[in-house]
């Protein structure tokens, strides 16, 4: 029997995952909603679907309380309060103008494959490279006592006891013996294993602005959120550079400001070098996002261009470049890599002039299902 | 449907139901039959959804609440523990889980509940059958939703629900249309025949001597001009505005006027319908959770309890009273009212020569044992609302004792701070806060606003303006309904504005002053 409530409360999923879709553009936009609490929930203020009435708004508004306190004490931040704070507690429930609506990173991320009609990512010809985990579903006739199967041994004397006439039903004491003893054992399998390597480099330089980091963050992040939908295991590495570059944390990465010029290349080296050190490409699916504003020392570009083509898109699933615009960046970066597109079809390039084409940007790094 | 979930209550709880109805009745409260539905937490907080009713029409919202109210208890945020619905038999819904001393105190909460419901006088126009036509309304829906689809009328309903309090809350009460009409009848037809001769008097009559009267103002000319006139003048009056004056129930000028279609028309009457029946809940929230709270706790500590339930009372009642700063509990300021009010009438303490007392020390000491308290409150539930319950008996030593004060939202700090504890204003305020439920007052002012169909509200500005983006949000579900622009006169910026939306575009003009 279904009552109509669930009619009622499928419904107003239906409508907030609709509402996530729909809005999705604007939480990519604005990052600041999503946060990952606890081992993969993030829980997303989704605006409740609230109908709007003639109300009141807050300036002049006021109420009635009761407790102590002095004229001018505050009793709580505005924003919260309703214009009919007073009298009326518990009689419009759920006046709050957002709702917490929880959500797991996979649900969040196939919202975003389906907002962005992404394909699902065929990792490459691994099959050769498999992992090996242990599951304790047997039994074996030794092992640690902390391992030690209570009923299976129990029944193992029981029916000893018996066999030789030990047991008498008046008195059922029964001692297990050596022989007796079952213990829960592991069973090794075998399961083939696809990871992902991820490499950020981003352009710290001068020109570099918080607005243009805000947005490779966000960039990032849902970045992220699809591939590791998509892996079982996903390691990522941060390089940043101005015109030397080095490996960095995830903190570091977002909030490092330099100043100076810009040396691309020296990302690249450093990109190279992580590759081949930790990230073997016949076990690896390596994905590389650059972001930079597109503003290279004019030397460089041939050195860069030269790298990338024989170290490192040889080695990547896919390379993809996002260039930010920002007033001091001339952008003639991405001029130069175009060159390269036509060889290599795993590089992507995109150019992501404010924050609304960060959605378009996903889809064209993501789109290829690489 | 969810009314075959019905289980009886368990035989220990039926004696306890008992036990408390007769005590109730000996009190003197007079109540409907009240049947108690024993529920698990789902399906009282689907109950709570659906307001109290079982069957309702579909609508997302109520799996919203739904939603909150479960999460709000998965995670321990919060508990309803009853739930009791005003129709005759009253229906009360009781959480299986609550432990036999709590079970006790919602049953003894409830009849006090019940009783209210049955006697307030606001209360006596609701439809005491609303279980049946909640049921109907959901009927009706329904059918539309199979005939239309559910987008369609789910759309509809929810620019209903955002106009759903444009209503006039004193409308069951009076019957200011019908007076009118009447009081028109009986007045036109010495006026009509009058205003008749004026016009004849001033309408085009060229002058003539007396013999050629006839022939130059032809006398069938005459009348036939004076009828088109008056024709003329009666359209340009019923065009020019309506209606006669400023109407507080929108929704209803809107049933009769907007160009709805049928379905529409009865979806919108049937929001109206319900949320007339819910304005007398929201008129008495202090009153009702303040008497229910008062029967529950003189009965309980009287007779309900064992000793073994005792510090769970107190935990459960003190929980239910608790007051915070910033929001004021309707359970705690009723019960403390009720007590005041009770002793005061037991002692003397009101009227003319109790005012004119200046002597603290002997108010302090004033009984005439009179012990008119118990008849008093029972009167007070009978005839008072919130606002003139509060208007009546609230005292300034009653704000002192309970250590009332209004905080008011100060701009620059976004944050609301304590502005009094003056008497007057902690009044005022609450006062305030209980007219219209807090609500802007918006009148309809006119429905064909420059003679050109549009619909023109005004809201009444009590010093508090508008929410903009909500107000525009609403003024698009007006449209919706209403057809053509529609306006919503108020003070934004402190000045004289006119919120227009022409179905595209909003648009806001500052009104000169007239």
């Amino acid at each position: 029997m279904t009552r109509n409530i669930d009619r009622d409360l499928t419904r107003f999923k239906d409508i907030v995952r609709g509402k996530v879709r729909q809005n999705l553009r604007r939480y990519i936009n604005h990052s600041e909603m999503i946060g990952r609490k606890g081992k993969n929930t993030v829980s997303i203020p989704v605006p409740n679907i609230e109908i709007p009435h003639f109300r009141h708004g807050p300036k002049g508004s006021g109420g009635v309380g009761q407790g102590e306190g002095d004229v001018g004490q505050s009793v709580g931040p505005g924003g919260q309060q309703q214009g009919d704070g007073s009298g009326q507690a518990g009689s419009d429930p759920g006046s709050g103008h957002y709702r917490e609506v929880e959500i797991t990173l996979e649900e969040l991320a196939d919202l975003l494959a389906q907002e962005l009609q992404l394909p699902r990512i065929e990792p490459r010809g691994k099959d050769s490279l498999v992992s090996v985990k242990d599951r304790y579903t047997t039994i074996a006739q030794t092992g640690p006592e902390s391992l030690r199967h209570f009923r299976r041994t129990y029944r193992k004397a029981l029916k000893r006891s018996i066999a030789s006439n030990d047991y008498t039903p008046e008195n059922p004491v029964i001692v297990p013996t050596r022989d007796d003893c079952q213990y829960r054992s592991w069973k090794s399998i075998t399961m083939p294993e696809s990871n992902a390597a991820l490499i950020y480099m981003m352009d710290v330089s001068g020109s570099m602005l918080d607005e243009q980091k805000e947005i490779v963050r966000t960039e990032a992040f849902w970045i992220d959120t699809w591939l590791r939908r998509n892996y079982d295991g996903v390691e990522v590495r941060y390089i940043i550079h101005d015109a030397v570059a080095k490996e960095v944390d995830e903190d570091t990465f977002y909030h490092t400001r330099e100043s100076g010029g810009t040396r691309i290349s020296s990302a690249y080296k450093v990109c190279k070098e992580v590759i081949q050190r930790e990230f073997p490409v016949s076990d690896w699916n390596i994905y590389c996002f650059q972001f930079s504003d597109g503003d290279n020392w004019g030397e460089d570009n041939s050195a860069c261009l030269r790298m990338l083509s024989e170290d490192i898109l040889p080695h990547c699933n896919l390379y993809c470049y996002g260039q930010v615009e920002s007033p001091y960046g001339s952008g003639e970066f991405i001029r130069e890599l175009r060159r390269l597109v036509d060889q290599n079809d795993n590089l992507i390039l995109s150019d992501i002039p404010s924050r609304d084409a960060i959605y378009e940007s996903i889809r064209k790094f993501l789109g290829k299902g690489k | 449907m969810s009314i075959s979930i019905h289980r009886p209550l368990p035989a220990n709880l039926s004696e306890i139901k008992e036990e408390m109805a007769s005590r109730a009745r000996e009190y003197g409260l007079d109540f409907f039959e009240t049947n108690f539905e024993f529920v698990d937490y789902e399906e009282l907080s689907m109950f709570a959804a659906y307001t109290g009713f079982p069957v309702r029409y579909p609508h997302w919202r109520f799996g919203a609440q739904y939603d909150e109210l479960m999460k709000g208890y998965t995670y321990g945020l919060q508990k309803i523990y009853e739930m009791v619905i005003n129709t005759n038999p009253c229906h009360a819904y009781l959480l299986d889980t609550n432990s036999t001393g709590d079970q006790k105190l919602v049953i003894a909460h409830v009849y006090g509940h019940c009783d209210f419901f049955k006697n307030n006088a606001w209360f006596t126009p609701t439809n005491r059958k609303m279980l049946d036509q909640m049921a109907n309304h959901a009927a009706r829906i329904n059918r539309y939703i199979d005939r239309y689809g559910h987008e369609a009328v789910e759309e509809f309903i929810d620019a209903c629900l955002s106009l759903e309090d444009l209503i006039d809350p004193h409308l069951p009460h009076v019957r200011r249309r019908m007076d009118q009409d009447s009081a028109k009848g009986s007045l036109s037809p010495d006026e009509t025949s009058q205003s008749d001769e004026d016009a004849e008097r001033r309408s085009g009559r060229f002058p003539s001597k007396g013999y050629m009267d006839a022939f130059i103002n032809p006398p069938d000319v005459l009348r036939k001009q004076a009828q088109d006139k008056k024709r003329e003048q009666e359209q340009v009056e019923a065009n020019r505005s309506f209606p006669g004056h400023p109407e507080r129930d929108v929704l209803l000028f809107i049933l009769e006027h907007a160009p709805l279609k049928q379905w529409q028309h009865d979806i919108l009457s049937i929001v109206r319908d319900e949320a007339y029946y819910f304005v007398p809940q929201a008129q008495t929230k202090i009153m009702n959770e303040g008497w229910a709270s008062y029967w529950h706790s003189t009965i309980m500590t009287r007779y309900g309890l064992t000793d073994a339930e005792i510090i769970d009372y107190a935990d459960h009642h003190s929980g239910t009273m608790a007051m915070s700063p910033n929001r004021l509990n309707p359970y705690k300021i009723g019960i403390e009212l009720y007590r005041d009010i009770e002793e005061r009438w037991n002692k003397g303490q009101h009227g003319l020569e109790w005012e004119r007392c200046d002597d603290l020390r002997e108010k302090e000491h004033w009984n005439t044992r009179t012990e008119e308290g118990r008849a008093k409150i029972f009167e007070v539930r009978r005839i008072h609302n919130d606002v003139t319950f509060i208007d009546e008996f609230l005292t300034p030593e009653f704000c002192r004792k309970h250590k009332l004060f209004t905080f008011a939202y100060n701009e620059s700090s976004d944050d609301y701070e304590i502005a009094s504890r003056e008497f007057y204003k902690i009044k005022t305020q609450l006062l305030d806060s209980l007219t219209n439920h807090g609500r802007p007052i918006i009148r309809v002012v006119d429905g064909n606003y420059r003679n050109r169909g549009e619909l023109y509200l005004l809201h009444q500005y009590q010093g508090m303006p508008l929410k903009q983006d909500y107000a525009r949000d609403t003024l698009v579900n007006l449209c919706k309904l209403w057809g053509r622009p529609v306006h919503i006169e108020s003070l934004v910026d402190d000045k004289l504005s006119v919120l227009s939306f022409d179905g595209t575009n909003h648009e806001i003009r500052s009104k000169p002053a007239a």
